[in-house]
């Protein structure tokens, strides 16, 4: 009986596939599923710092990017949508994680090990956690390097970082050597990254509370 | 339960057993030698252009890419294309091809429809030829092994469904389905292994492209995609290999599998343990603990069910040792077995959240999926290559020279390869966790990288000599006699009579 076509596409192929599927992607997904998906909306309230940036150093390339002259709200979430994209099209995730763990120093290097919650919004779907790392994870990138360092960086990375194997972006830039409506957008999104993080880890330092996610190996 | 066993007729002639299937039709006119052929020659062209795109990529780490700052040469999208092509464009191909060879063969019938056949090959083309325009146009999406642009994904579910209709129905109709056919005939272990992989290819396709894309975000997406990287080599990769194992093996040996039971164990412990593992490429990530954990028993688990089929593979081949040297196929299948157990072997040891601290996110990994899906299943379709390219074409191969080098160049390539990545993981595992600044890791994985891309050129170079080999052989080789042709095997089936 166990050699038979039907029973084995019934049972291997059917049932043991369903009860993987739900020890191990229905059950995290019934627990993960109570904190709520948040919009940009919710997550990205204000244009970051580094977007209005942008906007005030290329004026000519941000309004050809946006369709708006100043760094509105709507502008902000199209680039970070944009962003993602770009950073999803360029493969950016197969040698760049999204997330800090709690071993290997990590949370000294990057900062705050990461939390279920900052990944439930509609900024990680897809997910992008990667799972390798030749350049630096980047889920705590917010912050860390001026939007000048990032312009200079995407255009020529060896330059900025003589040992850089990361390849240079020319297509994010227009003929005169300003970041395009690509450039613009992946910075906004790789210097949004983990900002809401990096702010929580600034309170907790002020107020000398420890990280709640702050175990060390 | 029934012992089913495969024998070629010439061994199987003496004893009388074809007597027992009277319905047993030639070989030739069950195979569609054409599409076999049509197949490998897609796959090879396509694992060409992948391992190119490899080596290609390995540039970049040497700061040496010869296309820097063009769009279309982004080395990004070239690492897609590498791992793309190889799964769809080489895998898929050349599993076909085989199937085609041995479904017919082990089931005594034809495929669905000779039509549909040459339809779904040439979708199949289309579909990965869109996938590598799609993604080197900047289409690709975030899922590894599943860089198909979306709009792709919908048309690879389909043309898998039609293809798998065609390959499924000698098997249901042989008699192997419930219930149906004279005397409720039990099914050869390829099929077993065939049966299960076309129904989970099917669900791990569209649960790896659909869920994580446009239902399920951040933590609980990465955990429906560890699953599915997992998966499509575990659940679709894997039983397309073992199920060629259990086919090619006793064929080319002349004697049956060791151990019906250790066959039922590897199949069902397959089933049962594998789809589990998937968490394991996110240890330490937002994913639920209790799910790590899972990943780790179930991976270890495993590896112990690998032992048993490795074990059966190795009492197999007693007796018969002296045809690792002189039958290459054999060889092929024998080392790439090697590199299974090797591999598996370091699944239960690296999948340990101990070890992971250091050599997640690290080269250790690239060196051990290598390992996995070059020198595992890339080896084993070389012995299958091996085995069906005089037979499809009709003539033997030109030149066993050729064969050892293409066999030595590989294998010690792969090697090189697999221990350089190996030894670079540890050494970037252990300088990020120093704390280090991030670029002692870049310069220290220099050296590891000059070699890895020697290597990788060394392993394009060993594929240019396939497939010159082919070209040649089946323009100029020798004909294959008649004789060795014809004791091709056919199915037989012992022991079936005892079950109603």
């Amino acid at each position: 009986m166990m050699e038979r076509a039907t029973t084995v596409m019934g049972v291997a192929g059917v049932l043991c596939f369903a009860f993987a599927g739900l020890v191990e992607g229905w059950l995290p997904y019934t627990h993960l599923s109570r904190i709520p998906v948040q919009s940009l909306d919710q997550i990205a309230p204000r244009p970051s710092r580094e977007f209005e940036i942008l906007a005030q150093r290329y004026p000519q390339s941000f309004r050809a990017a946006f369709g708006a002259s100043r760094p509105t709200k709507a502008a902000f979430h199209d680039a970070l949508r944009h962003g993602r994209d770009v950073y999803i099209a360029e493969a950016c995730w197969h040698c760049h994680s999204q997330f800090v763990r709690p071993v290997s120093n990590e949370d000294v290097r990057f900062g705050l090990v990461s939390s279920a919650a900052e990944y439930q919004n509609e900024l990680n779907l897809p997910q992008l956690f990667g799972t390798r790392r030749v350049g630096p994870d980047l889920s705590r990138a917010a912050g860390k390097r001026s939007v000048d360092w990032h312009v200079a960086h995407f255009w020529d990375p060896p330059a900025v970082v003589p040992s850089s194997v990361m390849p240079r972006y020319d297509w994010f830039y227009d003929e005169s050597g300003r970041p395009n409506r690509e450039g613009l957008s992946v910075i906004t999104y790789v210097t949004f990254l983990g900002r809401e993080r990096a702010r929580e880890q600034e309170r907790q330092a002020r107020t000398g509370v420890r990280p709640r996610h702050g175990a060390r190996r | 339960m029934s012992q089913a066993v495969i024998q070629t007729d010439a061994a199987a002639g003496a004893a009388g057993t074809l007597a027992a299937t009277p319905t047993v039709l030639h070989p030739s006119v069950l195979v569609d030698k054409a599409a076999v052929r049509a197949y490998i020659v897609a796959g090879i062209s396509y694992f060409f252009v992948s391992l190119l795109a490899g080596a290609l990529y390995s540039l970049q780490f040497l700061q040496a890419y010869p296309f820097p700052g063009v769009e279309l040469m982004s080395p990004g999208r070239i690492r897609m294309l590498h791992t793309n092509s190889v799964a769809y464009g080489f895998l898929v191909n050349v599993f076909f091809g085989c199937l085609h060879w041995v479904i017919p063969r082990l089931t005594g019938s034809p495929v669905l429809s000779k039509k549909i056949s040459w339809f779904v090959f040439f979708a199949w083309q289309a579909i990965t030829f869109a996938a590598f325009a799609g993604i080197v146009g900047g289409e690709g999406q975030a899922v590894e092994w599943g860089e198909t642009p979306t709009w792709i994904d919908p048309v690879v579910l389909v043309g898998a469904a039609v293809a798998i209709v065609n390959f499924a129905w000698p098997i249901l109709k042989s008699g192997a389905g419930a219930g149906r056919g004279a005397s409720g005939k039990s099914m050869y272990v390829t099929l077993w292994y065939y049966s299960a992989a076309f129904v989970w290819l099917a669900l791990v396709y569209f649960m790896g492209n659909f869920i994580p894309q446009y239902w399920v975000p951040g933590a609980a997406g990465a955990a429906t995609v560890g699953i599915f990287i997992h998966d499509l080599v575990g659940l679709f990769v894997t039983p397309m290999g073992w199920g060629l194992m259990y086919y090619l093996v006793p064929v080319i040996t002349k004697k049956p599998i060791w151990s019906h039971s250790l066959s039922v164990i590897g199949f069902w412990g397959l089933a049962f343990f594998y789809p589990l593992n998937g968490i394991h490429h996110f240890f330490y990530s937002p994913i639920p603990m209790y799910a790590q954990y899972g990943a780790v028993i179930s991976t270890i688990a495993v590896e112990i069910v690998v032992f048993t089929v490795i074990v059966n593979f190795f009492m197999s081949l007693r007796g018969r040792g002296d045809l690792l040297r002189s039958n290459l196929s054999l060889r092929w299948l024998y080392t790439g077995m090697v590199f299974y157990f090797t591999t598996c072997l370091q699944c239960a040891f690296h999948t340990t959240l101990t070890l992971q601290k250091i050599i997640h996110f690290t080269d250790w990994v690239v060196g051990h999926a290598h390992l996995v899906m070059f020198g595992v299943f890339g080896f084993w379709l070389f012995g299958a290559i091996h085995y069906l390219w005089p037979r499809v074409t009709g003539r033997q191969w030109v030149s066993p020279k050729l064969n050892a080098w293409h066999y030595w160049v590989n294998t010690l390539a792969l090697l090189v390869m697999f221990v350089d990545l190996l030894a670079a993981g540890v050494v970037q595992g252990w300088l990020w966790s120093t704390l280090a600044p991030w670029e002692q890791s870049l310069i220290a994985s220099v050296p590891f990288w000059w070699v890895r891309s020697i290597a990788g050129i060394a392993i394009v170079a060993a594929q240019a000599i396939l497939a010159y080999h082919m070209w040649i052989t089946a323009r100029s080789g020798a004909a294959l006699e008649e004789r060795t042709a014809a004791a091709s095997p056919v199915v037989a089936r012992v022991g079936a009579e005892g079950e109603s």
